[in-house]
């Protein structure tokens, strides 16, 4: 699987065996494109707005979310990643690695942080992002764009930016890549 | 017993429990800590609640620091017995100071010992909580081993101008490193070369021939006899410290011929190639094993092994507490 590929730690959880596919290529391209017209609208404009990547499947799709806010308000919107392992709540109850190091460029006290994520699923990740932002400055606002909302929410989190709402099963997984999206089972072994 | 991939909730007794994937892994997830520990408040919630004890037999004021400052950078709880004020000095058995510490709430024990194949011993005792070894006698001391991987990993990764982050073990692929000094007594010297074989590099040891163990012969290493003929070819210089407390002193006429023979003086370092990294385990003997001028030196590592030691021991203490590796859950 292309996604497990760039993994310094052996992938945990098994591997991904797709199924369907749900959106190709272009279809994706076209999400992204209109969530970063969305963020420049809610924002009227990028001041002070930072793109920040869940690692490490957010990461790609916040630069491709920034090259689109280039394309179309013509500034560059900095752009950091961010691993969330130390701040899971299940750290002793299953097996969690950090995917890659952290790196936020600037500080955030007073920026609009968007953060980017693949998936939204139970939305512990999203918990977890918050307190690892808290870190980093106090943000003005925190907003949260994913290229895929599947429900089954834990917690009382909703994104602001969604590419596709996809209703799915809690035993499927889902592989979001900017090549697509698809829809299969996680196989242990 | 097979070398393990992983050491995600395992004891770390000796670094030969763990592939070379498995030490890789420590290595990776230290690097997220490093950067953990560049930050303004250097502090992960990822522990809390946890409670972290050392239990030092033999005292060692910066491995302890060293531990005890990663524990708290996980927002881990540290306790610390001070075996010299507690009831082992009433003749408490290990086995009863083991099972007290761990009746009090030890999720995590830090073991020092100057017998050999301690901690393997308590790891067989506690009931539920985790053993790292931080040093038994003449045996190992993996954390320490493990840091200086680290180390030389990010320094020669520095060197050739790319990240050490996810580069695995590819900068140890040939490379060569020289152990120097009291290998017989040196634990740090039995996990280096385990850890540094095991990634691939060479190891070369020189040392006087009362100070190398009786079997290095059958260790996978090769052997220097004269320091100066090795040292133009090294990657890596390991200097150990002479171990006067574990009889070390007896074993060469002198500390001065000791350094005329196998320290690192200004002129041998020298001969040294221009990229060639020097670690020290600490505390070091400067002017015995090391000059003072080359122990500052810009390719001396001695004062980032110590800063790097928190986030290697950060990494470990994070992988023995983690999850059962059985318990795979399909990540979102």
């Amino acid at each position: 699987v292309a996604a497990s590929e760039g993994r310094r730690t052996r992938p945990l959880g098994g591997v991904f065996h797709p199924r369907t596919r749900l959106l190709d290529h272009d279809d994706v391209g076209r999400a992204l494109r209109r969530m970063a017209h969305e963020i420049v609208e809610r924002n009227s404009g990028l001041e002070g707005v930072v793109l920040v990547g869940l690692q490490r499947g957010g990461v790609p799709f916040a630069s491709a979310l920034a090259a689109n806010l280039t394309e179309i308000e013509h500034v560059d919107v900095p752009v950091g990643a961010l691993d969330v392992a130390f701040y899971r709540d299940d750290v002793a109850t299953r097996p969690v690695l950090p995917e890659a190091a952290t790196s936020i460029p600037v500080d955030l006290s007073g920026r609009t942080v968007v953060l980017v994520d693949d998936v939204l699923f139970t939305g512990r990740t999203v918990r977890a992002a918050l307190h690892a932002l808290s870190e980093f400055g106090r943000a003005a606002r925190v907003q949260l764009a994913v290229l895929v909302d599947r429900g089954h929410r834990e917690l009382p989190i909703r994104p602001d930016y969604v590419g596709k709402n996809l209703p799915t099963s809690r035993d499927e997984s889902l592989l979001a890549t900017l090549d697509g999206v698809e829809l299969g089972e996680m196989v242990v072994g | 017993m097979t070398p393990a991939d992983s050491l995600l909730g395992q004891d770390l007794l000796s670094v030969s429990q763990l592939s070379k994937e498995g030490i890789v892994e420590v290595l990776e997830v230290a690097e997220a800590f490093a950067e953990v520990s560049r930050r303004s408040v250097p502090k992960v919630p990822t522990l809390r609640g946890k409670q972290v004890t050392t239990l030092f037999f033999e005292e060692s004021t910066r491995t302890r620091l060293s531990f005890e400052t990663a524990a708290r950078r996980l927002s881990a709880d540290v306790a610390s017995l001070a075996v010299a004020q507690s009831s082992v000095q009433k003749g408490e058995s290990l086995r009863d100071t083991v099972e007290t510490v761990e009746a009090l709430g030890a999720d995590v024990l830090i073991v020092r010992h100057r017998a050999s194949g301690a901690p393997a011993q308590v790891a067989q005792w506690v009931r539920r909580a985790r053993v790292v070894n931080a040093g038994d006698g003449w045996h190992e001391h993996p954390t320490q081993a493990l840091l200086d991987a680290f180390s030389v990993r990010a320094a020669v990764s520095d060197a050739r101008g790319h990240s050490s982050e996810g580069s695995g073990a590819s900068v140890f692929e040939g490379l060569r490193v020289l152990i120097v000094g009291d290998v017989r007594h040196s634990r740090v010297a039995r996990s280096e070369v385990l850890a540094y074989t095991a990634l691939g590099a060479r190891v070369t040891l020189c040392a006087p021939g009362s100070l190398l163990p009786r079997d290095a012969q059958d260790w996978p290493v090769d052997i220097a006899p004269v320091l100066d003929d090795a040292l133009g070819e090294t990657d890596v210089v390991s200097l150990l410290r002479l171990q006067t407390e574990r009889g070390s002193g007896s074993h060469v006429p002198t500390l001065a011929e000791y350094t005329a023979t196998h320290g690192l003086t200004e002129r041998r370092a020298a001969l040294l190639k221009p990229d060639t990294v020097i670690t020290h385990p600490g505390p070091m003997a400067r002017g015995v094993e090391i000059a003072s001028s080359v122990a500052d030196a810009q390719n001396a590592l001695i004062v980032r092994q110590v800063e790097n030691g928190v986030a290697v021991r950060m990494a470990i203490l994070f992988l023995v507490l983690g999850g059962e590796p059985t318990l795979l859950e399909p990540a979102p």
